[in-house]
């Protein structure tokens, strides 16, 4: 069963009237509110995974994901607290220094996601030691490559083939700093009885993780503005559920 | 009041920061009036003077070589910047992390070479087990990423420091530039 009512709070002192059944996040977009992101995707379900998105609300001490988290009546939300600022240079940090993250010789570099958050939240260098970890590059597959080195774990790539494609080639295996995005059962990606080769999963991936074979050095473009299209057109042909 | 002083110092980089110091082309006069280049690869000077006021350091801490000097240069430096990718980051050099140094002399040295097999181990300074940025030997005042930083960014840094004040990166540079 959806909510619907409208009821009314505050982002950052401003007053807002919507529908209770969108997210804080959906909500501070429609209102020019910028909440920085990495896993949430508009098209797909929401995971939650980066922490990037949280925000401050009044009455807490804890911090809530505003790509999962809805708005109350009265509530009163801040997304650009200096501890919200700070919190999210560590966490881009982090993300930085758990894989081989090389921009400059990178298919993604100008164009990456994760490049472009550590440029806007002022992320110059990397405080922590880089634990350099030796991961495989899966070049297995006939027209696109994963380089481990580079994913960032957001799992856009397993939402999109999973709930857009219909294909579910792509899963997390392992825990914390040891999982790994696998294809099937963990096997090379080239073999993949399961995918299509449609090639959404590289469109949506935010880093130069996944890319198209026969890209160069900041030649990877990105393109998934298809995916709300698709969505949309998917539901009027459905009758307009979801 | 004399003449402030400024070094820079290649570790390992390609020098493609250094290129890119130079190209801030006519402006280097600018540079030259306002502070006096007293030690580079770009001067004659051997010996790193007793106190420098702003050192640019271009290239990640690879080899023993490397290790000593940046920590000699710290010493004498008022003002530390890590100027560039291999210098903030490791990059580049930093991706024979994952590997250990006897794997990379033997696939350099042995493996590949066609001839006159051997591995050196006069002249060429031995390699530490890991590439490292500079701030992970020795502190660091300034950061600027960028492969290389761009020559207005550099010009930059350089006026800002050069007149007291701390450059504010933000918007300018990238890891990768
Ligand atoms: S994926 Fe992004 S952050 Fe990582 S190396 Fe490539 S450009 Fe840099
Ligand atoms: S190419 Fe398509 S089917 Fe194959 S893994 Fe990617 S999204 Fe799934
Ligand atoms: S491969 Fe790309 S889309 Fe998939 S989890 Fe890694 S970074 Fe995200
Ligand atoms: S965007 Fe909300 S947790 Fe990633």
């Amino acid at each position: 069963m959806r909510r619907s009512r409208i009821i009314t709070f505050k982002i950052n002192g401003q007053d807002i009237a919507a529908r209770e059944d969108e997210t804080i996040l959906e909500l501070a977009r429609q209102h020019d509110i910028h909440i920085p992101t990495l896993c949430y995707l508009e098209g797909v379900s929401a995971f939650g995974g980066c922490r990037l998105c949280m925000v401050e609300i009044k009455g807490s001490n804890r911090l809530f994901p505003a790509c999962m988290t809805y708005p109350d009546e009265s509530m009163e939300i801040t997304t650009n607290s200096e501890r919200l600022k700070a919190y999210r240079k560590q966490t881009v940090e982090l993300l930085f220094s758990e894989r081989n993250h090389i921009c400059a010789v990178c298919v993604s570099n100008g164009s990456c996601e994760l490049q472009a958050q550590a440029y806007d939240l002022g992320l110059t260098h990397v405080q922590v030691p880089y634990i350099n970890p030796n991961l495989p590059v899966d070049a297995s597959h006939a027209y696109f490559g994963l380089d481990h080195n580079r994913c960032i774990l957001c799992t856009r790539c397993v939402r999109v083939c999973d709930e857009v494609e219909g294909a579910h080639t792509w899963d997390v295996m392992g825990r914390g700093a040891e999982a790994r995005i696998v294809a099937d059962l963990n096997q090379p990606w080239g073999d993949s009885l399961s995918c299509t080769s449609c090639g959404k999963c590289v469109q949506v991936c935010p880093t130069g993780a996944l890319f198209e074979k026969g890209t160069s050095v900041a030649e990877m473009r990105k393109k998934h503005e298809f995916l709300p299209y698709l969505r949309l057109m998917r539901e009027g042909r459905d009758g307009g559920e979801e | 009041m004399s003449k402030a002083t400024m070094a820079t110092v290649w570790l390992d980089g390609c020098s493609g920061c250094h290129m890119s110091f130079l190209d801030i082309d006519e402006r280097l006069i600018t540079v030259a009036e306002l502070a006096e280049l007293v030690y580079s690869p770009l001067v004659d000077n051997k010996v790193f003077p007793e106190m420098v006021d702003v050192t640019l350091v271009e290239g990640a801490v690879s080899n023993e070589d490397d290790y000593e000097k940046i920590k000699k240069v710290r010493a004498h430096t008022k003002i530390l910047v890590s100027l560039g990718d291999c210098a903030v980051t490791a990059n580049v050099p930093g991706m024979r992390n994952p590997f250990k140094p006897e794997a990379l002399l033997n696939r350099a040295y042995l493996e590949n070479a066609d001839a006159n097999q051997h591995i050196p181990v006069q002249v060429i300074p031995p390699l530490r087990k890991m590439s490292v940025p500079v701030h992970q030997i020795v502190k660091v005042d300034v950061f600027v990423p960028g492969c290389p930083p761009s020559a207005d960014t550099i010009f930059y840094v350089v006026t800002e420091l050069l007149a007291g004040r701390m450059p504010d990166l933000t918007g300018k540079t990238r890891f990768g530039a």
